[in-house]
């Protein structure tokens, strides 16, 4: 057994602590020990970003970062994307425009575009295109998904 | 994985120490973007993880003598963020931005993506083509090693033990500079190079090529530099017949493997052709470049 490393982090606001094994990455402890299980497993060896989490603001695959790296640092997650019941601008337009299909890619596409538009708030279909790269979309609603982040961007935008 | 310890020192004298002393397997942890997924998938079964990222040296972005030194566990974002890195060296930007998608350049490495020695990594060639070196610390002290004299084979460095990629120290630039790399790939994201090229030139206040370096990726066991396929741009204004010797020198040096990916034939002329159309880009840069 190895021993079990005590980590203290930040996930969407909220102080947490857990034990975890070296082993475990990031992904298994937000579904398996904090029971946040929005974010979802699709490869576990980061080629389809189903998993994709903010840590200290950069958007990352959780499954390719270990548990135990986590210590200190803020975590945003999709359950953190809502303000209570007020859903975030892109969530209302994936319900509306139909950018979720069977829905396990949803999440780790919503924090991900989110971060694109942070970052870049008028961003054109190709920046969404390239930015949205590493997101795999197996019901493959690709049009409607990047349809989804633009009508997002011009909303935010008050455009 | 029956006893994984983890490590993450905040001295790089601390991370050698660990590193020197540990029996069994043991890795050096920067992104994790490769080695993550081998323990996922229990290619490496490593007894000791020892985690770099909180060692100051191993982070900044700094000029030192004129050039850039760049931690070799800076992420891909950090760096391709750093607007005056980029300004110097587009061309080991290019490979960079190359490497995974978004989410794996917010934690890939440089360092990661050398020490990984794969033939197929985005960053090498373009680093061998800018003269970067790297600055490795172990046990016995510091020593400076050219790019391309650590990887010495698939997965194999020339590291010893206890020994770590600490920074890429690279040349200062001179007026009329400028790089590239170029890769092909069945797709256009989220892809393994075929072929890669890095292109380096710096020309004369005529216009004429003063030094090149050619380095390819993909088409050996290691990230390869042709110095037959930047002399043949020196002396030249890289003008048509000098692009043909380059393409010819550049297919000359392939030994590549013949895979689902990519023939050998393939490769070959691939090699030649992308060698061409990365030092017509380089070009246009150095002459952007005054």
């Amino acid at each position: 057994m190895s021993r079990k490393y005590h980590v203290a982090t930040m996930v969407n606001g909220d102080e947490y602590e857990y034990l975890c094994e070296p082993q475990q990455t990031l992904l298994d402890v937000l579904r398996d020990e904090l029971m946040l299980t929005g974010t979802k497993e699709g490869c576990g060896t980061g080629d389809c970003g189903a998993c994709t989490v903010m840590v200290d603001g950069t958007m990352i695959c959780s499954c390719l970062m270990l548990a135990v790296e986590a210590g200190g640092k803020k975590i945003e997650t999709i359950e953190g994307m809502a303000k209570g019941e007020e859903l975030h601008p892109l969530q209302r337009s994936f319900l509306e425009l139909n950018g979720s299909q069977c829905g396990i890619c949803t999440p780790g596409i919503l924090i991900a575009a989110k971060a694109l538009l942070d970052r870049n708030p008028d961003p054109t279909e190709t920046e969404v295109r390239y930015w949205l790269a590493g997101n795999l979309c197996r019901c493959t609603g690709y049009d409607k998904i990047i349809l989804a982040v633009l009508a997002a961007a011009r909303e935010m935008r008050g455009a | 994985m029956i006893s994984l310890k983890y490590e993450a020192p905040s001295s790089l004298g601390d991370a050698i120490a660990l590193l020197a002393r540990a029996s069994g397997t043991s890795r050096v942890l920067a992104g994790g973007t490769d080695v993550i997924v081998q323990m996922e998938t229990d290619l490496i079964e490593p007894d000791l993880v020892v985690d770099i990222k909180k060692i100051p040296d191993l982070r900044g972005i700094a000029m030192e003598n004129g050039g850039f030194r760049v931690g070799a566990a800076v992420t891909g974002m950090e760096l391709t963020d750093h607007q005056a890195f980029c300004e110097a060296w587009p061309g080991v930007v290019d490979g960079v931005k190359l490497i995974g998608s978004m989410q794996i350049k917010g934690r890939a490495t440089m360092g990661g993506n050398l020490c990984n020695a794969s033939p197929a990594a985005d960053s090498v060639p373009a680093l061998i083509a800018a003269g970067a070196v790297a600055r490795v610390a172990g046990p016995d002290g510091t020593r400076d090693v050219p790019v391309e004299g650590i990887p010495i084979g698939p997965g194999k460095t020339s590291l010893r033990k206890g020994e770590i990629v600490v920074s890429f120290v690279f040349p200062p630039r001179p007026a009329y500079s400028g790089d590239a790399y170029l890769r092909m790939t069945p797709r256009t994201e989220m892809d393994i190079a075929v072929v890669g090229v890095g292109v380096n030139v710096t020309l004369d206040a005529h216009g004429v090529c003063a030094a090149a370096r050619v380095s390819l990726g993909a088409v050996a066991p290691t990230v390869l530099l042709v110095e037959e396929a930047g002399a043949a741009l020196v002396g030249s204004r890289l003008d048509a017949p000098a692009l043909d010797r380059l393409a010819q020198a550049a297919a000359a040096a392939c030994r590549p493997i013949d895979d689902k990916r990519g023939t050998r034939e393939y490769r070959i002329k691939v090699a030649g052709v992308l060698a061409k159309r990365a030092a017509a880009l380089a070009l246009e840069r150095a002459r952007q470049n005054p």
